[in-house]
């Protein structure tokens, strides 16, 4: 057995060289801080495109200076055309919940703090993590492309449906090249997670500390560990689904286009082919995604939170429960997405049913958070704050869920800025609300370094201000039917509602400025910040026992033992209010 | 609050044994059936559409059948050989490297099989696009083949493993042997599919 652990935990020797160390490293940190960089450049260059499209919705003839020189076609004179809009909203979208929500959330953090957590020196599999992070460097490239091409990016959203998505050039700006790019970049990031996804599951398997048994595993091990059993299954399907998408495009099958199907005057030459699979093949990775991006959210919000109000949660337990009914239930309902498909209206029940028995384990979630907060000494700190935040978000985008569950409801909201309002607030702000406050939590962790409180709180405060400013807007635009998806509502659709547009267009801008905060605290405290303690905050996880920053073996050579519950806060311990997970200290009533 | 008390207490039970190779192949075998069940999926919807017609299994299939099914027998009894002592490395033994080695030859002799079938397929005039069936076909049996090429790499590299250092970690040779098996299983069902829904 010792044996089998050494090959296992020593899979590499510490790096030496520059590219080793840093660029081909095979240490799970510096994998997991690639993958954080990548989402933060991902996360910039989305923004920039979300700016552009508000924008264009509230100035559409407007010119905007140098836009031209990347998209001589798509904005010509530097004026944003209404298909470049559409090139604009696909790639926010998939840069957006491939790149960022999956990648920082649960590939960065996972990546760094997983092995650390469960006392392992590194992961199952230091190549395949090594290749996982390249691979997914490799789509990110290639989906980026698509701006350099004449072609220009693809115009069919991130979810690229049939046959729009199929056909070709024939379709509209974009869907050449620029869509291939798109798939064959997605089919390559698809194989990256499940090279992580892979990891992590016999990670936390196979490498447990002795003593570290399943349920002595912090939250948030538990939800990168169920997450990536998820997104083992689910970008399983949507490889298929791609390869079947590249098929219709390049080899002439007709998996997904209709027969007699004429196109910018031309009759298709495919026949007999369902738009609705891809759908259907889409959704069924697509909304497991939705918990890929949420469930580490939910894991590093309660790794944070139990730390910030220092008492244990009411029951650490049942939200490990919750998550895993959460990840279950996950899978039976895809089809809330296709209410307006055209699917059998009984289908459309058989679906509202299970999306609307998925809040209940994410109630429990949420109460079990809010319930812990009563009479407890919450700690007041960015972290705290940005995790407080996240459930705010998550509570505010999961109401107007309750809505969209309900098939005669959503087939008025479907089509409107309603269905913006919801994911964007429960997945996307949600998930980012956690990450920056992983970030401000493990900072001094990753660095040895501590961040700047007073710009963190600045940060926040505009931030969680500025948020509520833009996504809330979107529910009432959706309610008085302002569709989505189009390019501009100036001439001849709703002027009504064009003041409200202009404010949220206001709020987005100043909200996406004030990010700039975040990225200077990061790279000034990076090398300028106040030297981190092991421990800044008290913890009680493995990954407070080591130094900051870790040595290159995490444990220095040592094999931690596990004496505890990952949450042993609010007690007489020997160094304070804490028990550590690794002090052999007893502890009563445990 | 609670409060504790400052004396060691008793280890916790360890952890198990590091399994390596073999929990990972075991993890990605669920993965490969989640995307066999999605193109299998895919064919249950597009076969509702009127343009679905029928195309005759080519007989090769069968032979390659046996062939795949030869080849895991002899994995197993290559496994069995190697099964002696409960050491984390295996040792290299004449018998069950030589089936190792058959093994190999089989997995390619599959694959060559897989080749004449498409082969035949395309003498028919049934190319990748022809019509839905034919492109199932192609699909189902190329990506299966491209998942048995893959074991053949995992295979040859076992090989030139016990070849070059006379020993080679055991949870690799179970992960290798594991994954195999599944191959084999995979493509019974997959013949099924393609007798009776193609």
């Amino acid at each position: 057995m010792e044996e089998a652990l050494k090959s296992q935990a020593h899979a590499h020797a510490p790096a030496e060289g520059f590219l080793r160390k840093y660029v081909f490293s095979l240490d799970h940190k510096v994998i997991g801080k690639q993958y954080y960089a990548l989402a933060l450049v991902a996360v910039f260059v989305g923004m920039v495109l979300s700016w552009l499209m508000r924008f264009h919705l509230v100035w559409p003839n407007a010119k905007i200076p140098g836009l031209e020189l990347i998209a001589k076609t798509g904005a010509p004179g530097g004026i944003i055309t209404p298909e470049y809009y559409l090139s604009l909203l696909t790639m926010h979208g998939t840069l957006m919940v491939f790149f960022v929500l999956t990648n920082a959330p649960f590939a960065g953090f996972g990546n760094y703090f997983l092995p650390i957590q469960i006392g392992a020196e590194d992961m199952a599999f230091p190549r395949f993590n090594m290749m996982s992070f390249w691979t997914t460097f490799i789509a990110f490239v290639v989906l980026l492309a698509a701006f350099f091409i004449p072609d220009g990016p693809p115009i069919s959203g991130w979810t690229a449906y049939a046959p729009l998505s199929a056909i070709g050039k024939d379709a509209g700006p974009g869907l050449g090249w620029g869509q291939n790019l798109w798939v064959i970049s997605i089919a390559i990031f698809c194989i990256g997670q499940l090279l992580g996804s892979l990891n992590f599951i016999a990670t936390t398997l196979d490498l447990r500390a002795k003593g570290m048994t399943l349920m002595r595993m912090p939250i948030s091990t538990w939800a990168w560990f169920i997450t990536s059993c998820i997104g083992l299954l689910a970008f399983a399907v949507l490889l298929p689904a791609c390869l079947l998408l590249l098929l219709d495009r390049m080899a002439g099958t007709s998996f997904f286009i209709p027969s007699g199907l004429v196109v910018s005057d031309r009759l298709q030459n495919h026949a007999g082919g369902s738009p609705l699979l891809w759908q259907h093949l889409f959704w069924f990775f697509g909304h497991p995604e939705v918990y890929i991006a949420i469930l580490p959210a939910v894991g590093i919000v309660s790794h944070v939170l139990t730390n910030s109000l220092r008492k244990p949660l009411l029951s650490a337990r049942v939200i490990i429960y919750s998550m895993m009914s959460i990840g279950f239930l996950s899978w039976m309902v895809w089809g809330h997405h296709m209410f307006v498909s055209g699917m059998n209206p009984f289908s459309s029940l058989l679906f509202s049913f299970p999306t609307l028995t998925i809040t209940i384990p994410a109630t429990i979630i949420t109460l079990i958070w809010l319930g812990s907060l009563y009479g407890a000494n919450i700690q007041i700190n960015t972290a705290s704050f940005f995790a407080l935040g996240f459930i705010s978000m998550f509570v505010s985008g999961g109401v107007s869920g309750f809505f969209l569950a309900q098939p005669s409801i959503d087939i008025y909201l479907h089509a409107t800025y309603f269905v913006v309002g919801h994911f964007h607030m429960v997945m996307g702000v949600a998930a980012i609300f956690a990450i920056f406050s992983g970030t401000y939590f493990w900072f001094p962790k990753m660095t040895g370094r501590m961040m700047n409180e007073t710009l963190g709180m600045l940060h926040f405060w505009i931030t969680f201000v500025g948020t509520y400013c833009i996504f809330m807007p979107f529910h009432y635009l959706g309610l008085v039917g302002n569709v989505r998806r189009y390019a501009s509502f100036v001439d001849d659709f709703m002027p009504a509602l064009m003041p409200l547009h202009k404010f949220i267009t206001i709020a987005a801008l100043t909200t996406g400025a004030a990010q700039f905060i975040f990225f200077f605290n990061l790279i000034h405290s990076r090398f300028r910040g106040k030297q981190a303690s092991a421990n800044p905050w008290k913890g009680t996880s493995l990954e407070w026992s080591i130094p900051s920053p870790p040595p290159w073996n995490n444990f220095g050579g040592d094999h931690p033992v596990v004496y505890h519950d990952p949450y042993q806060y609010g007690l007489k311990g020997s160094t304070g209010d804490f028990v550590m997970q690794t002090s052999p200290e007893q502890i009563l009533n445990e | 609050m609670s409060s504790t008390a400052h004396s060691p207490i008793a280890l916790p039970r360890p952890t198990r044994t590091a399994k390596g190779s073999e929990s990972g192949i075991w993890i990605a075998l669920f993965a490969i059936t989640m995307s066999f069940a999605a193109f299998t999926s895919a064919l249950f919807i597009r076969q509702a559409s009127t343009d679905w017609t029928h195309i005759a299994a080519p007989p090769i299939l069968f032979a390659s059948t046996a062939v795949l099914l030869l080849s895991s027998l002899l994995m197993e009894l290559s496994r069995r050989k190697f099964d002696g002592k409960p050491t984390s490395r295996i040792k290299e033994g004449g018998k069950g490297l030589m089936f190792l080695a058959a093994t190999l030859v089989f997995g390619f002799a599959f694959v060559g099989g897989q080749y004449l079938a498409w082969r035949k397929l395309a003498t028919q005039g049934l190319y990748l696009a022809t019509n839905p069936n034919s492109s199932f076909f192609y699909l189902l049996t190329g990506v299966h083949a491209l998942h048995v090429l893959g074991g053949i790499a995992a295979l040859a590299y076992l090989i030139a493993q016990l070849a070059a250092r006379g020993s080679v970690r055991r949870n690799l040779l179970n992960g290798v042997v594991v994954y195999w098996h599944f191959m084999a299983a995979l493509w019974l069902y997959l013949l099924v599919v393609i007798c009776v829904r193609l």
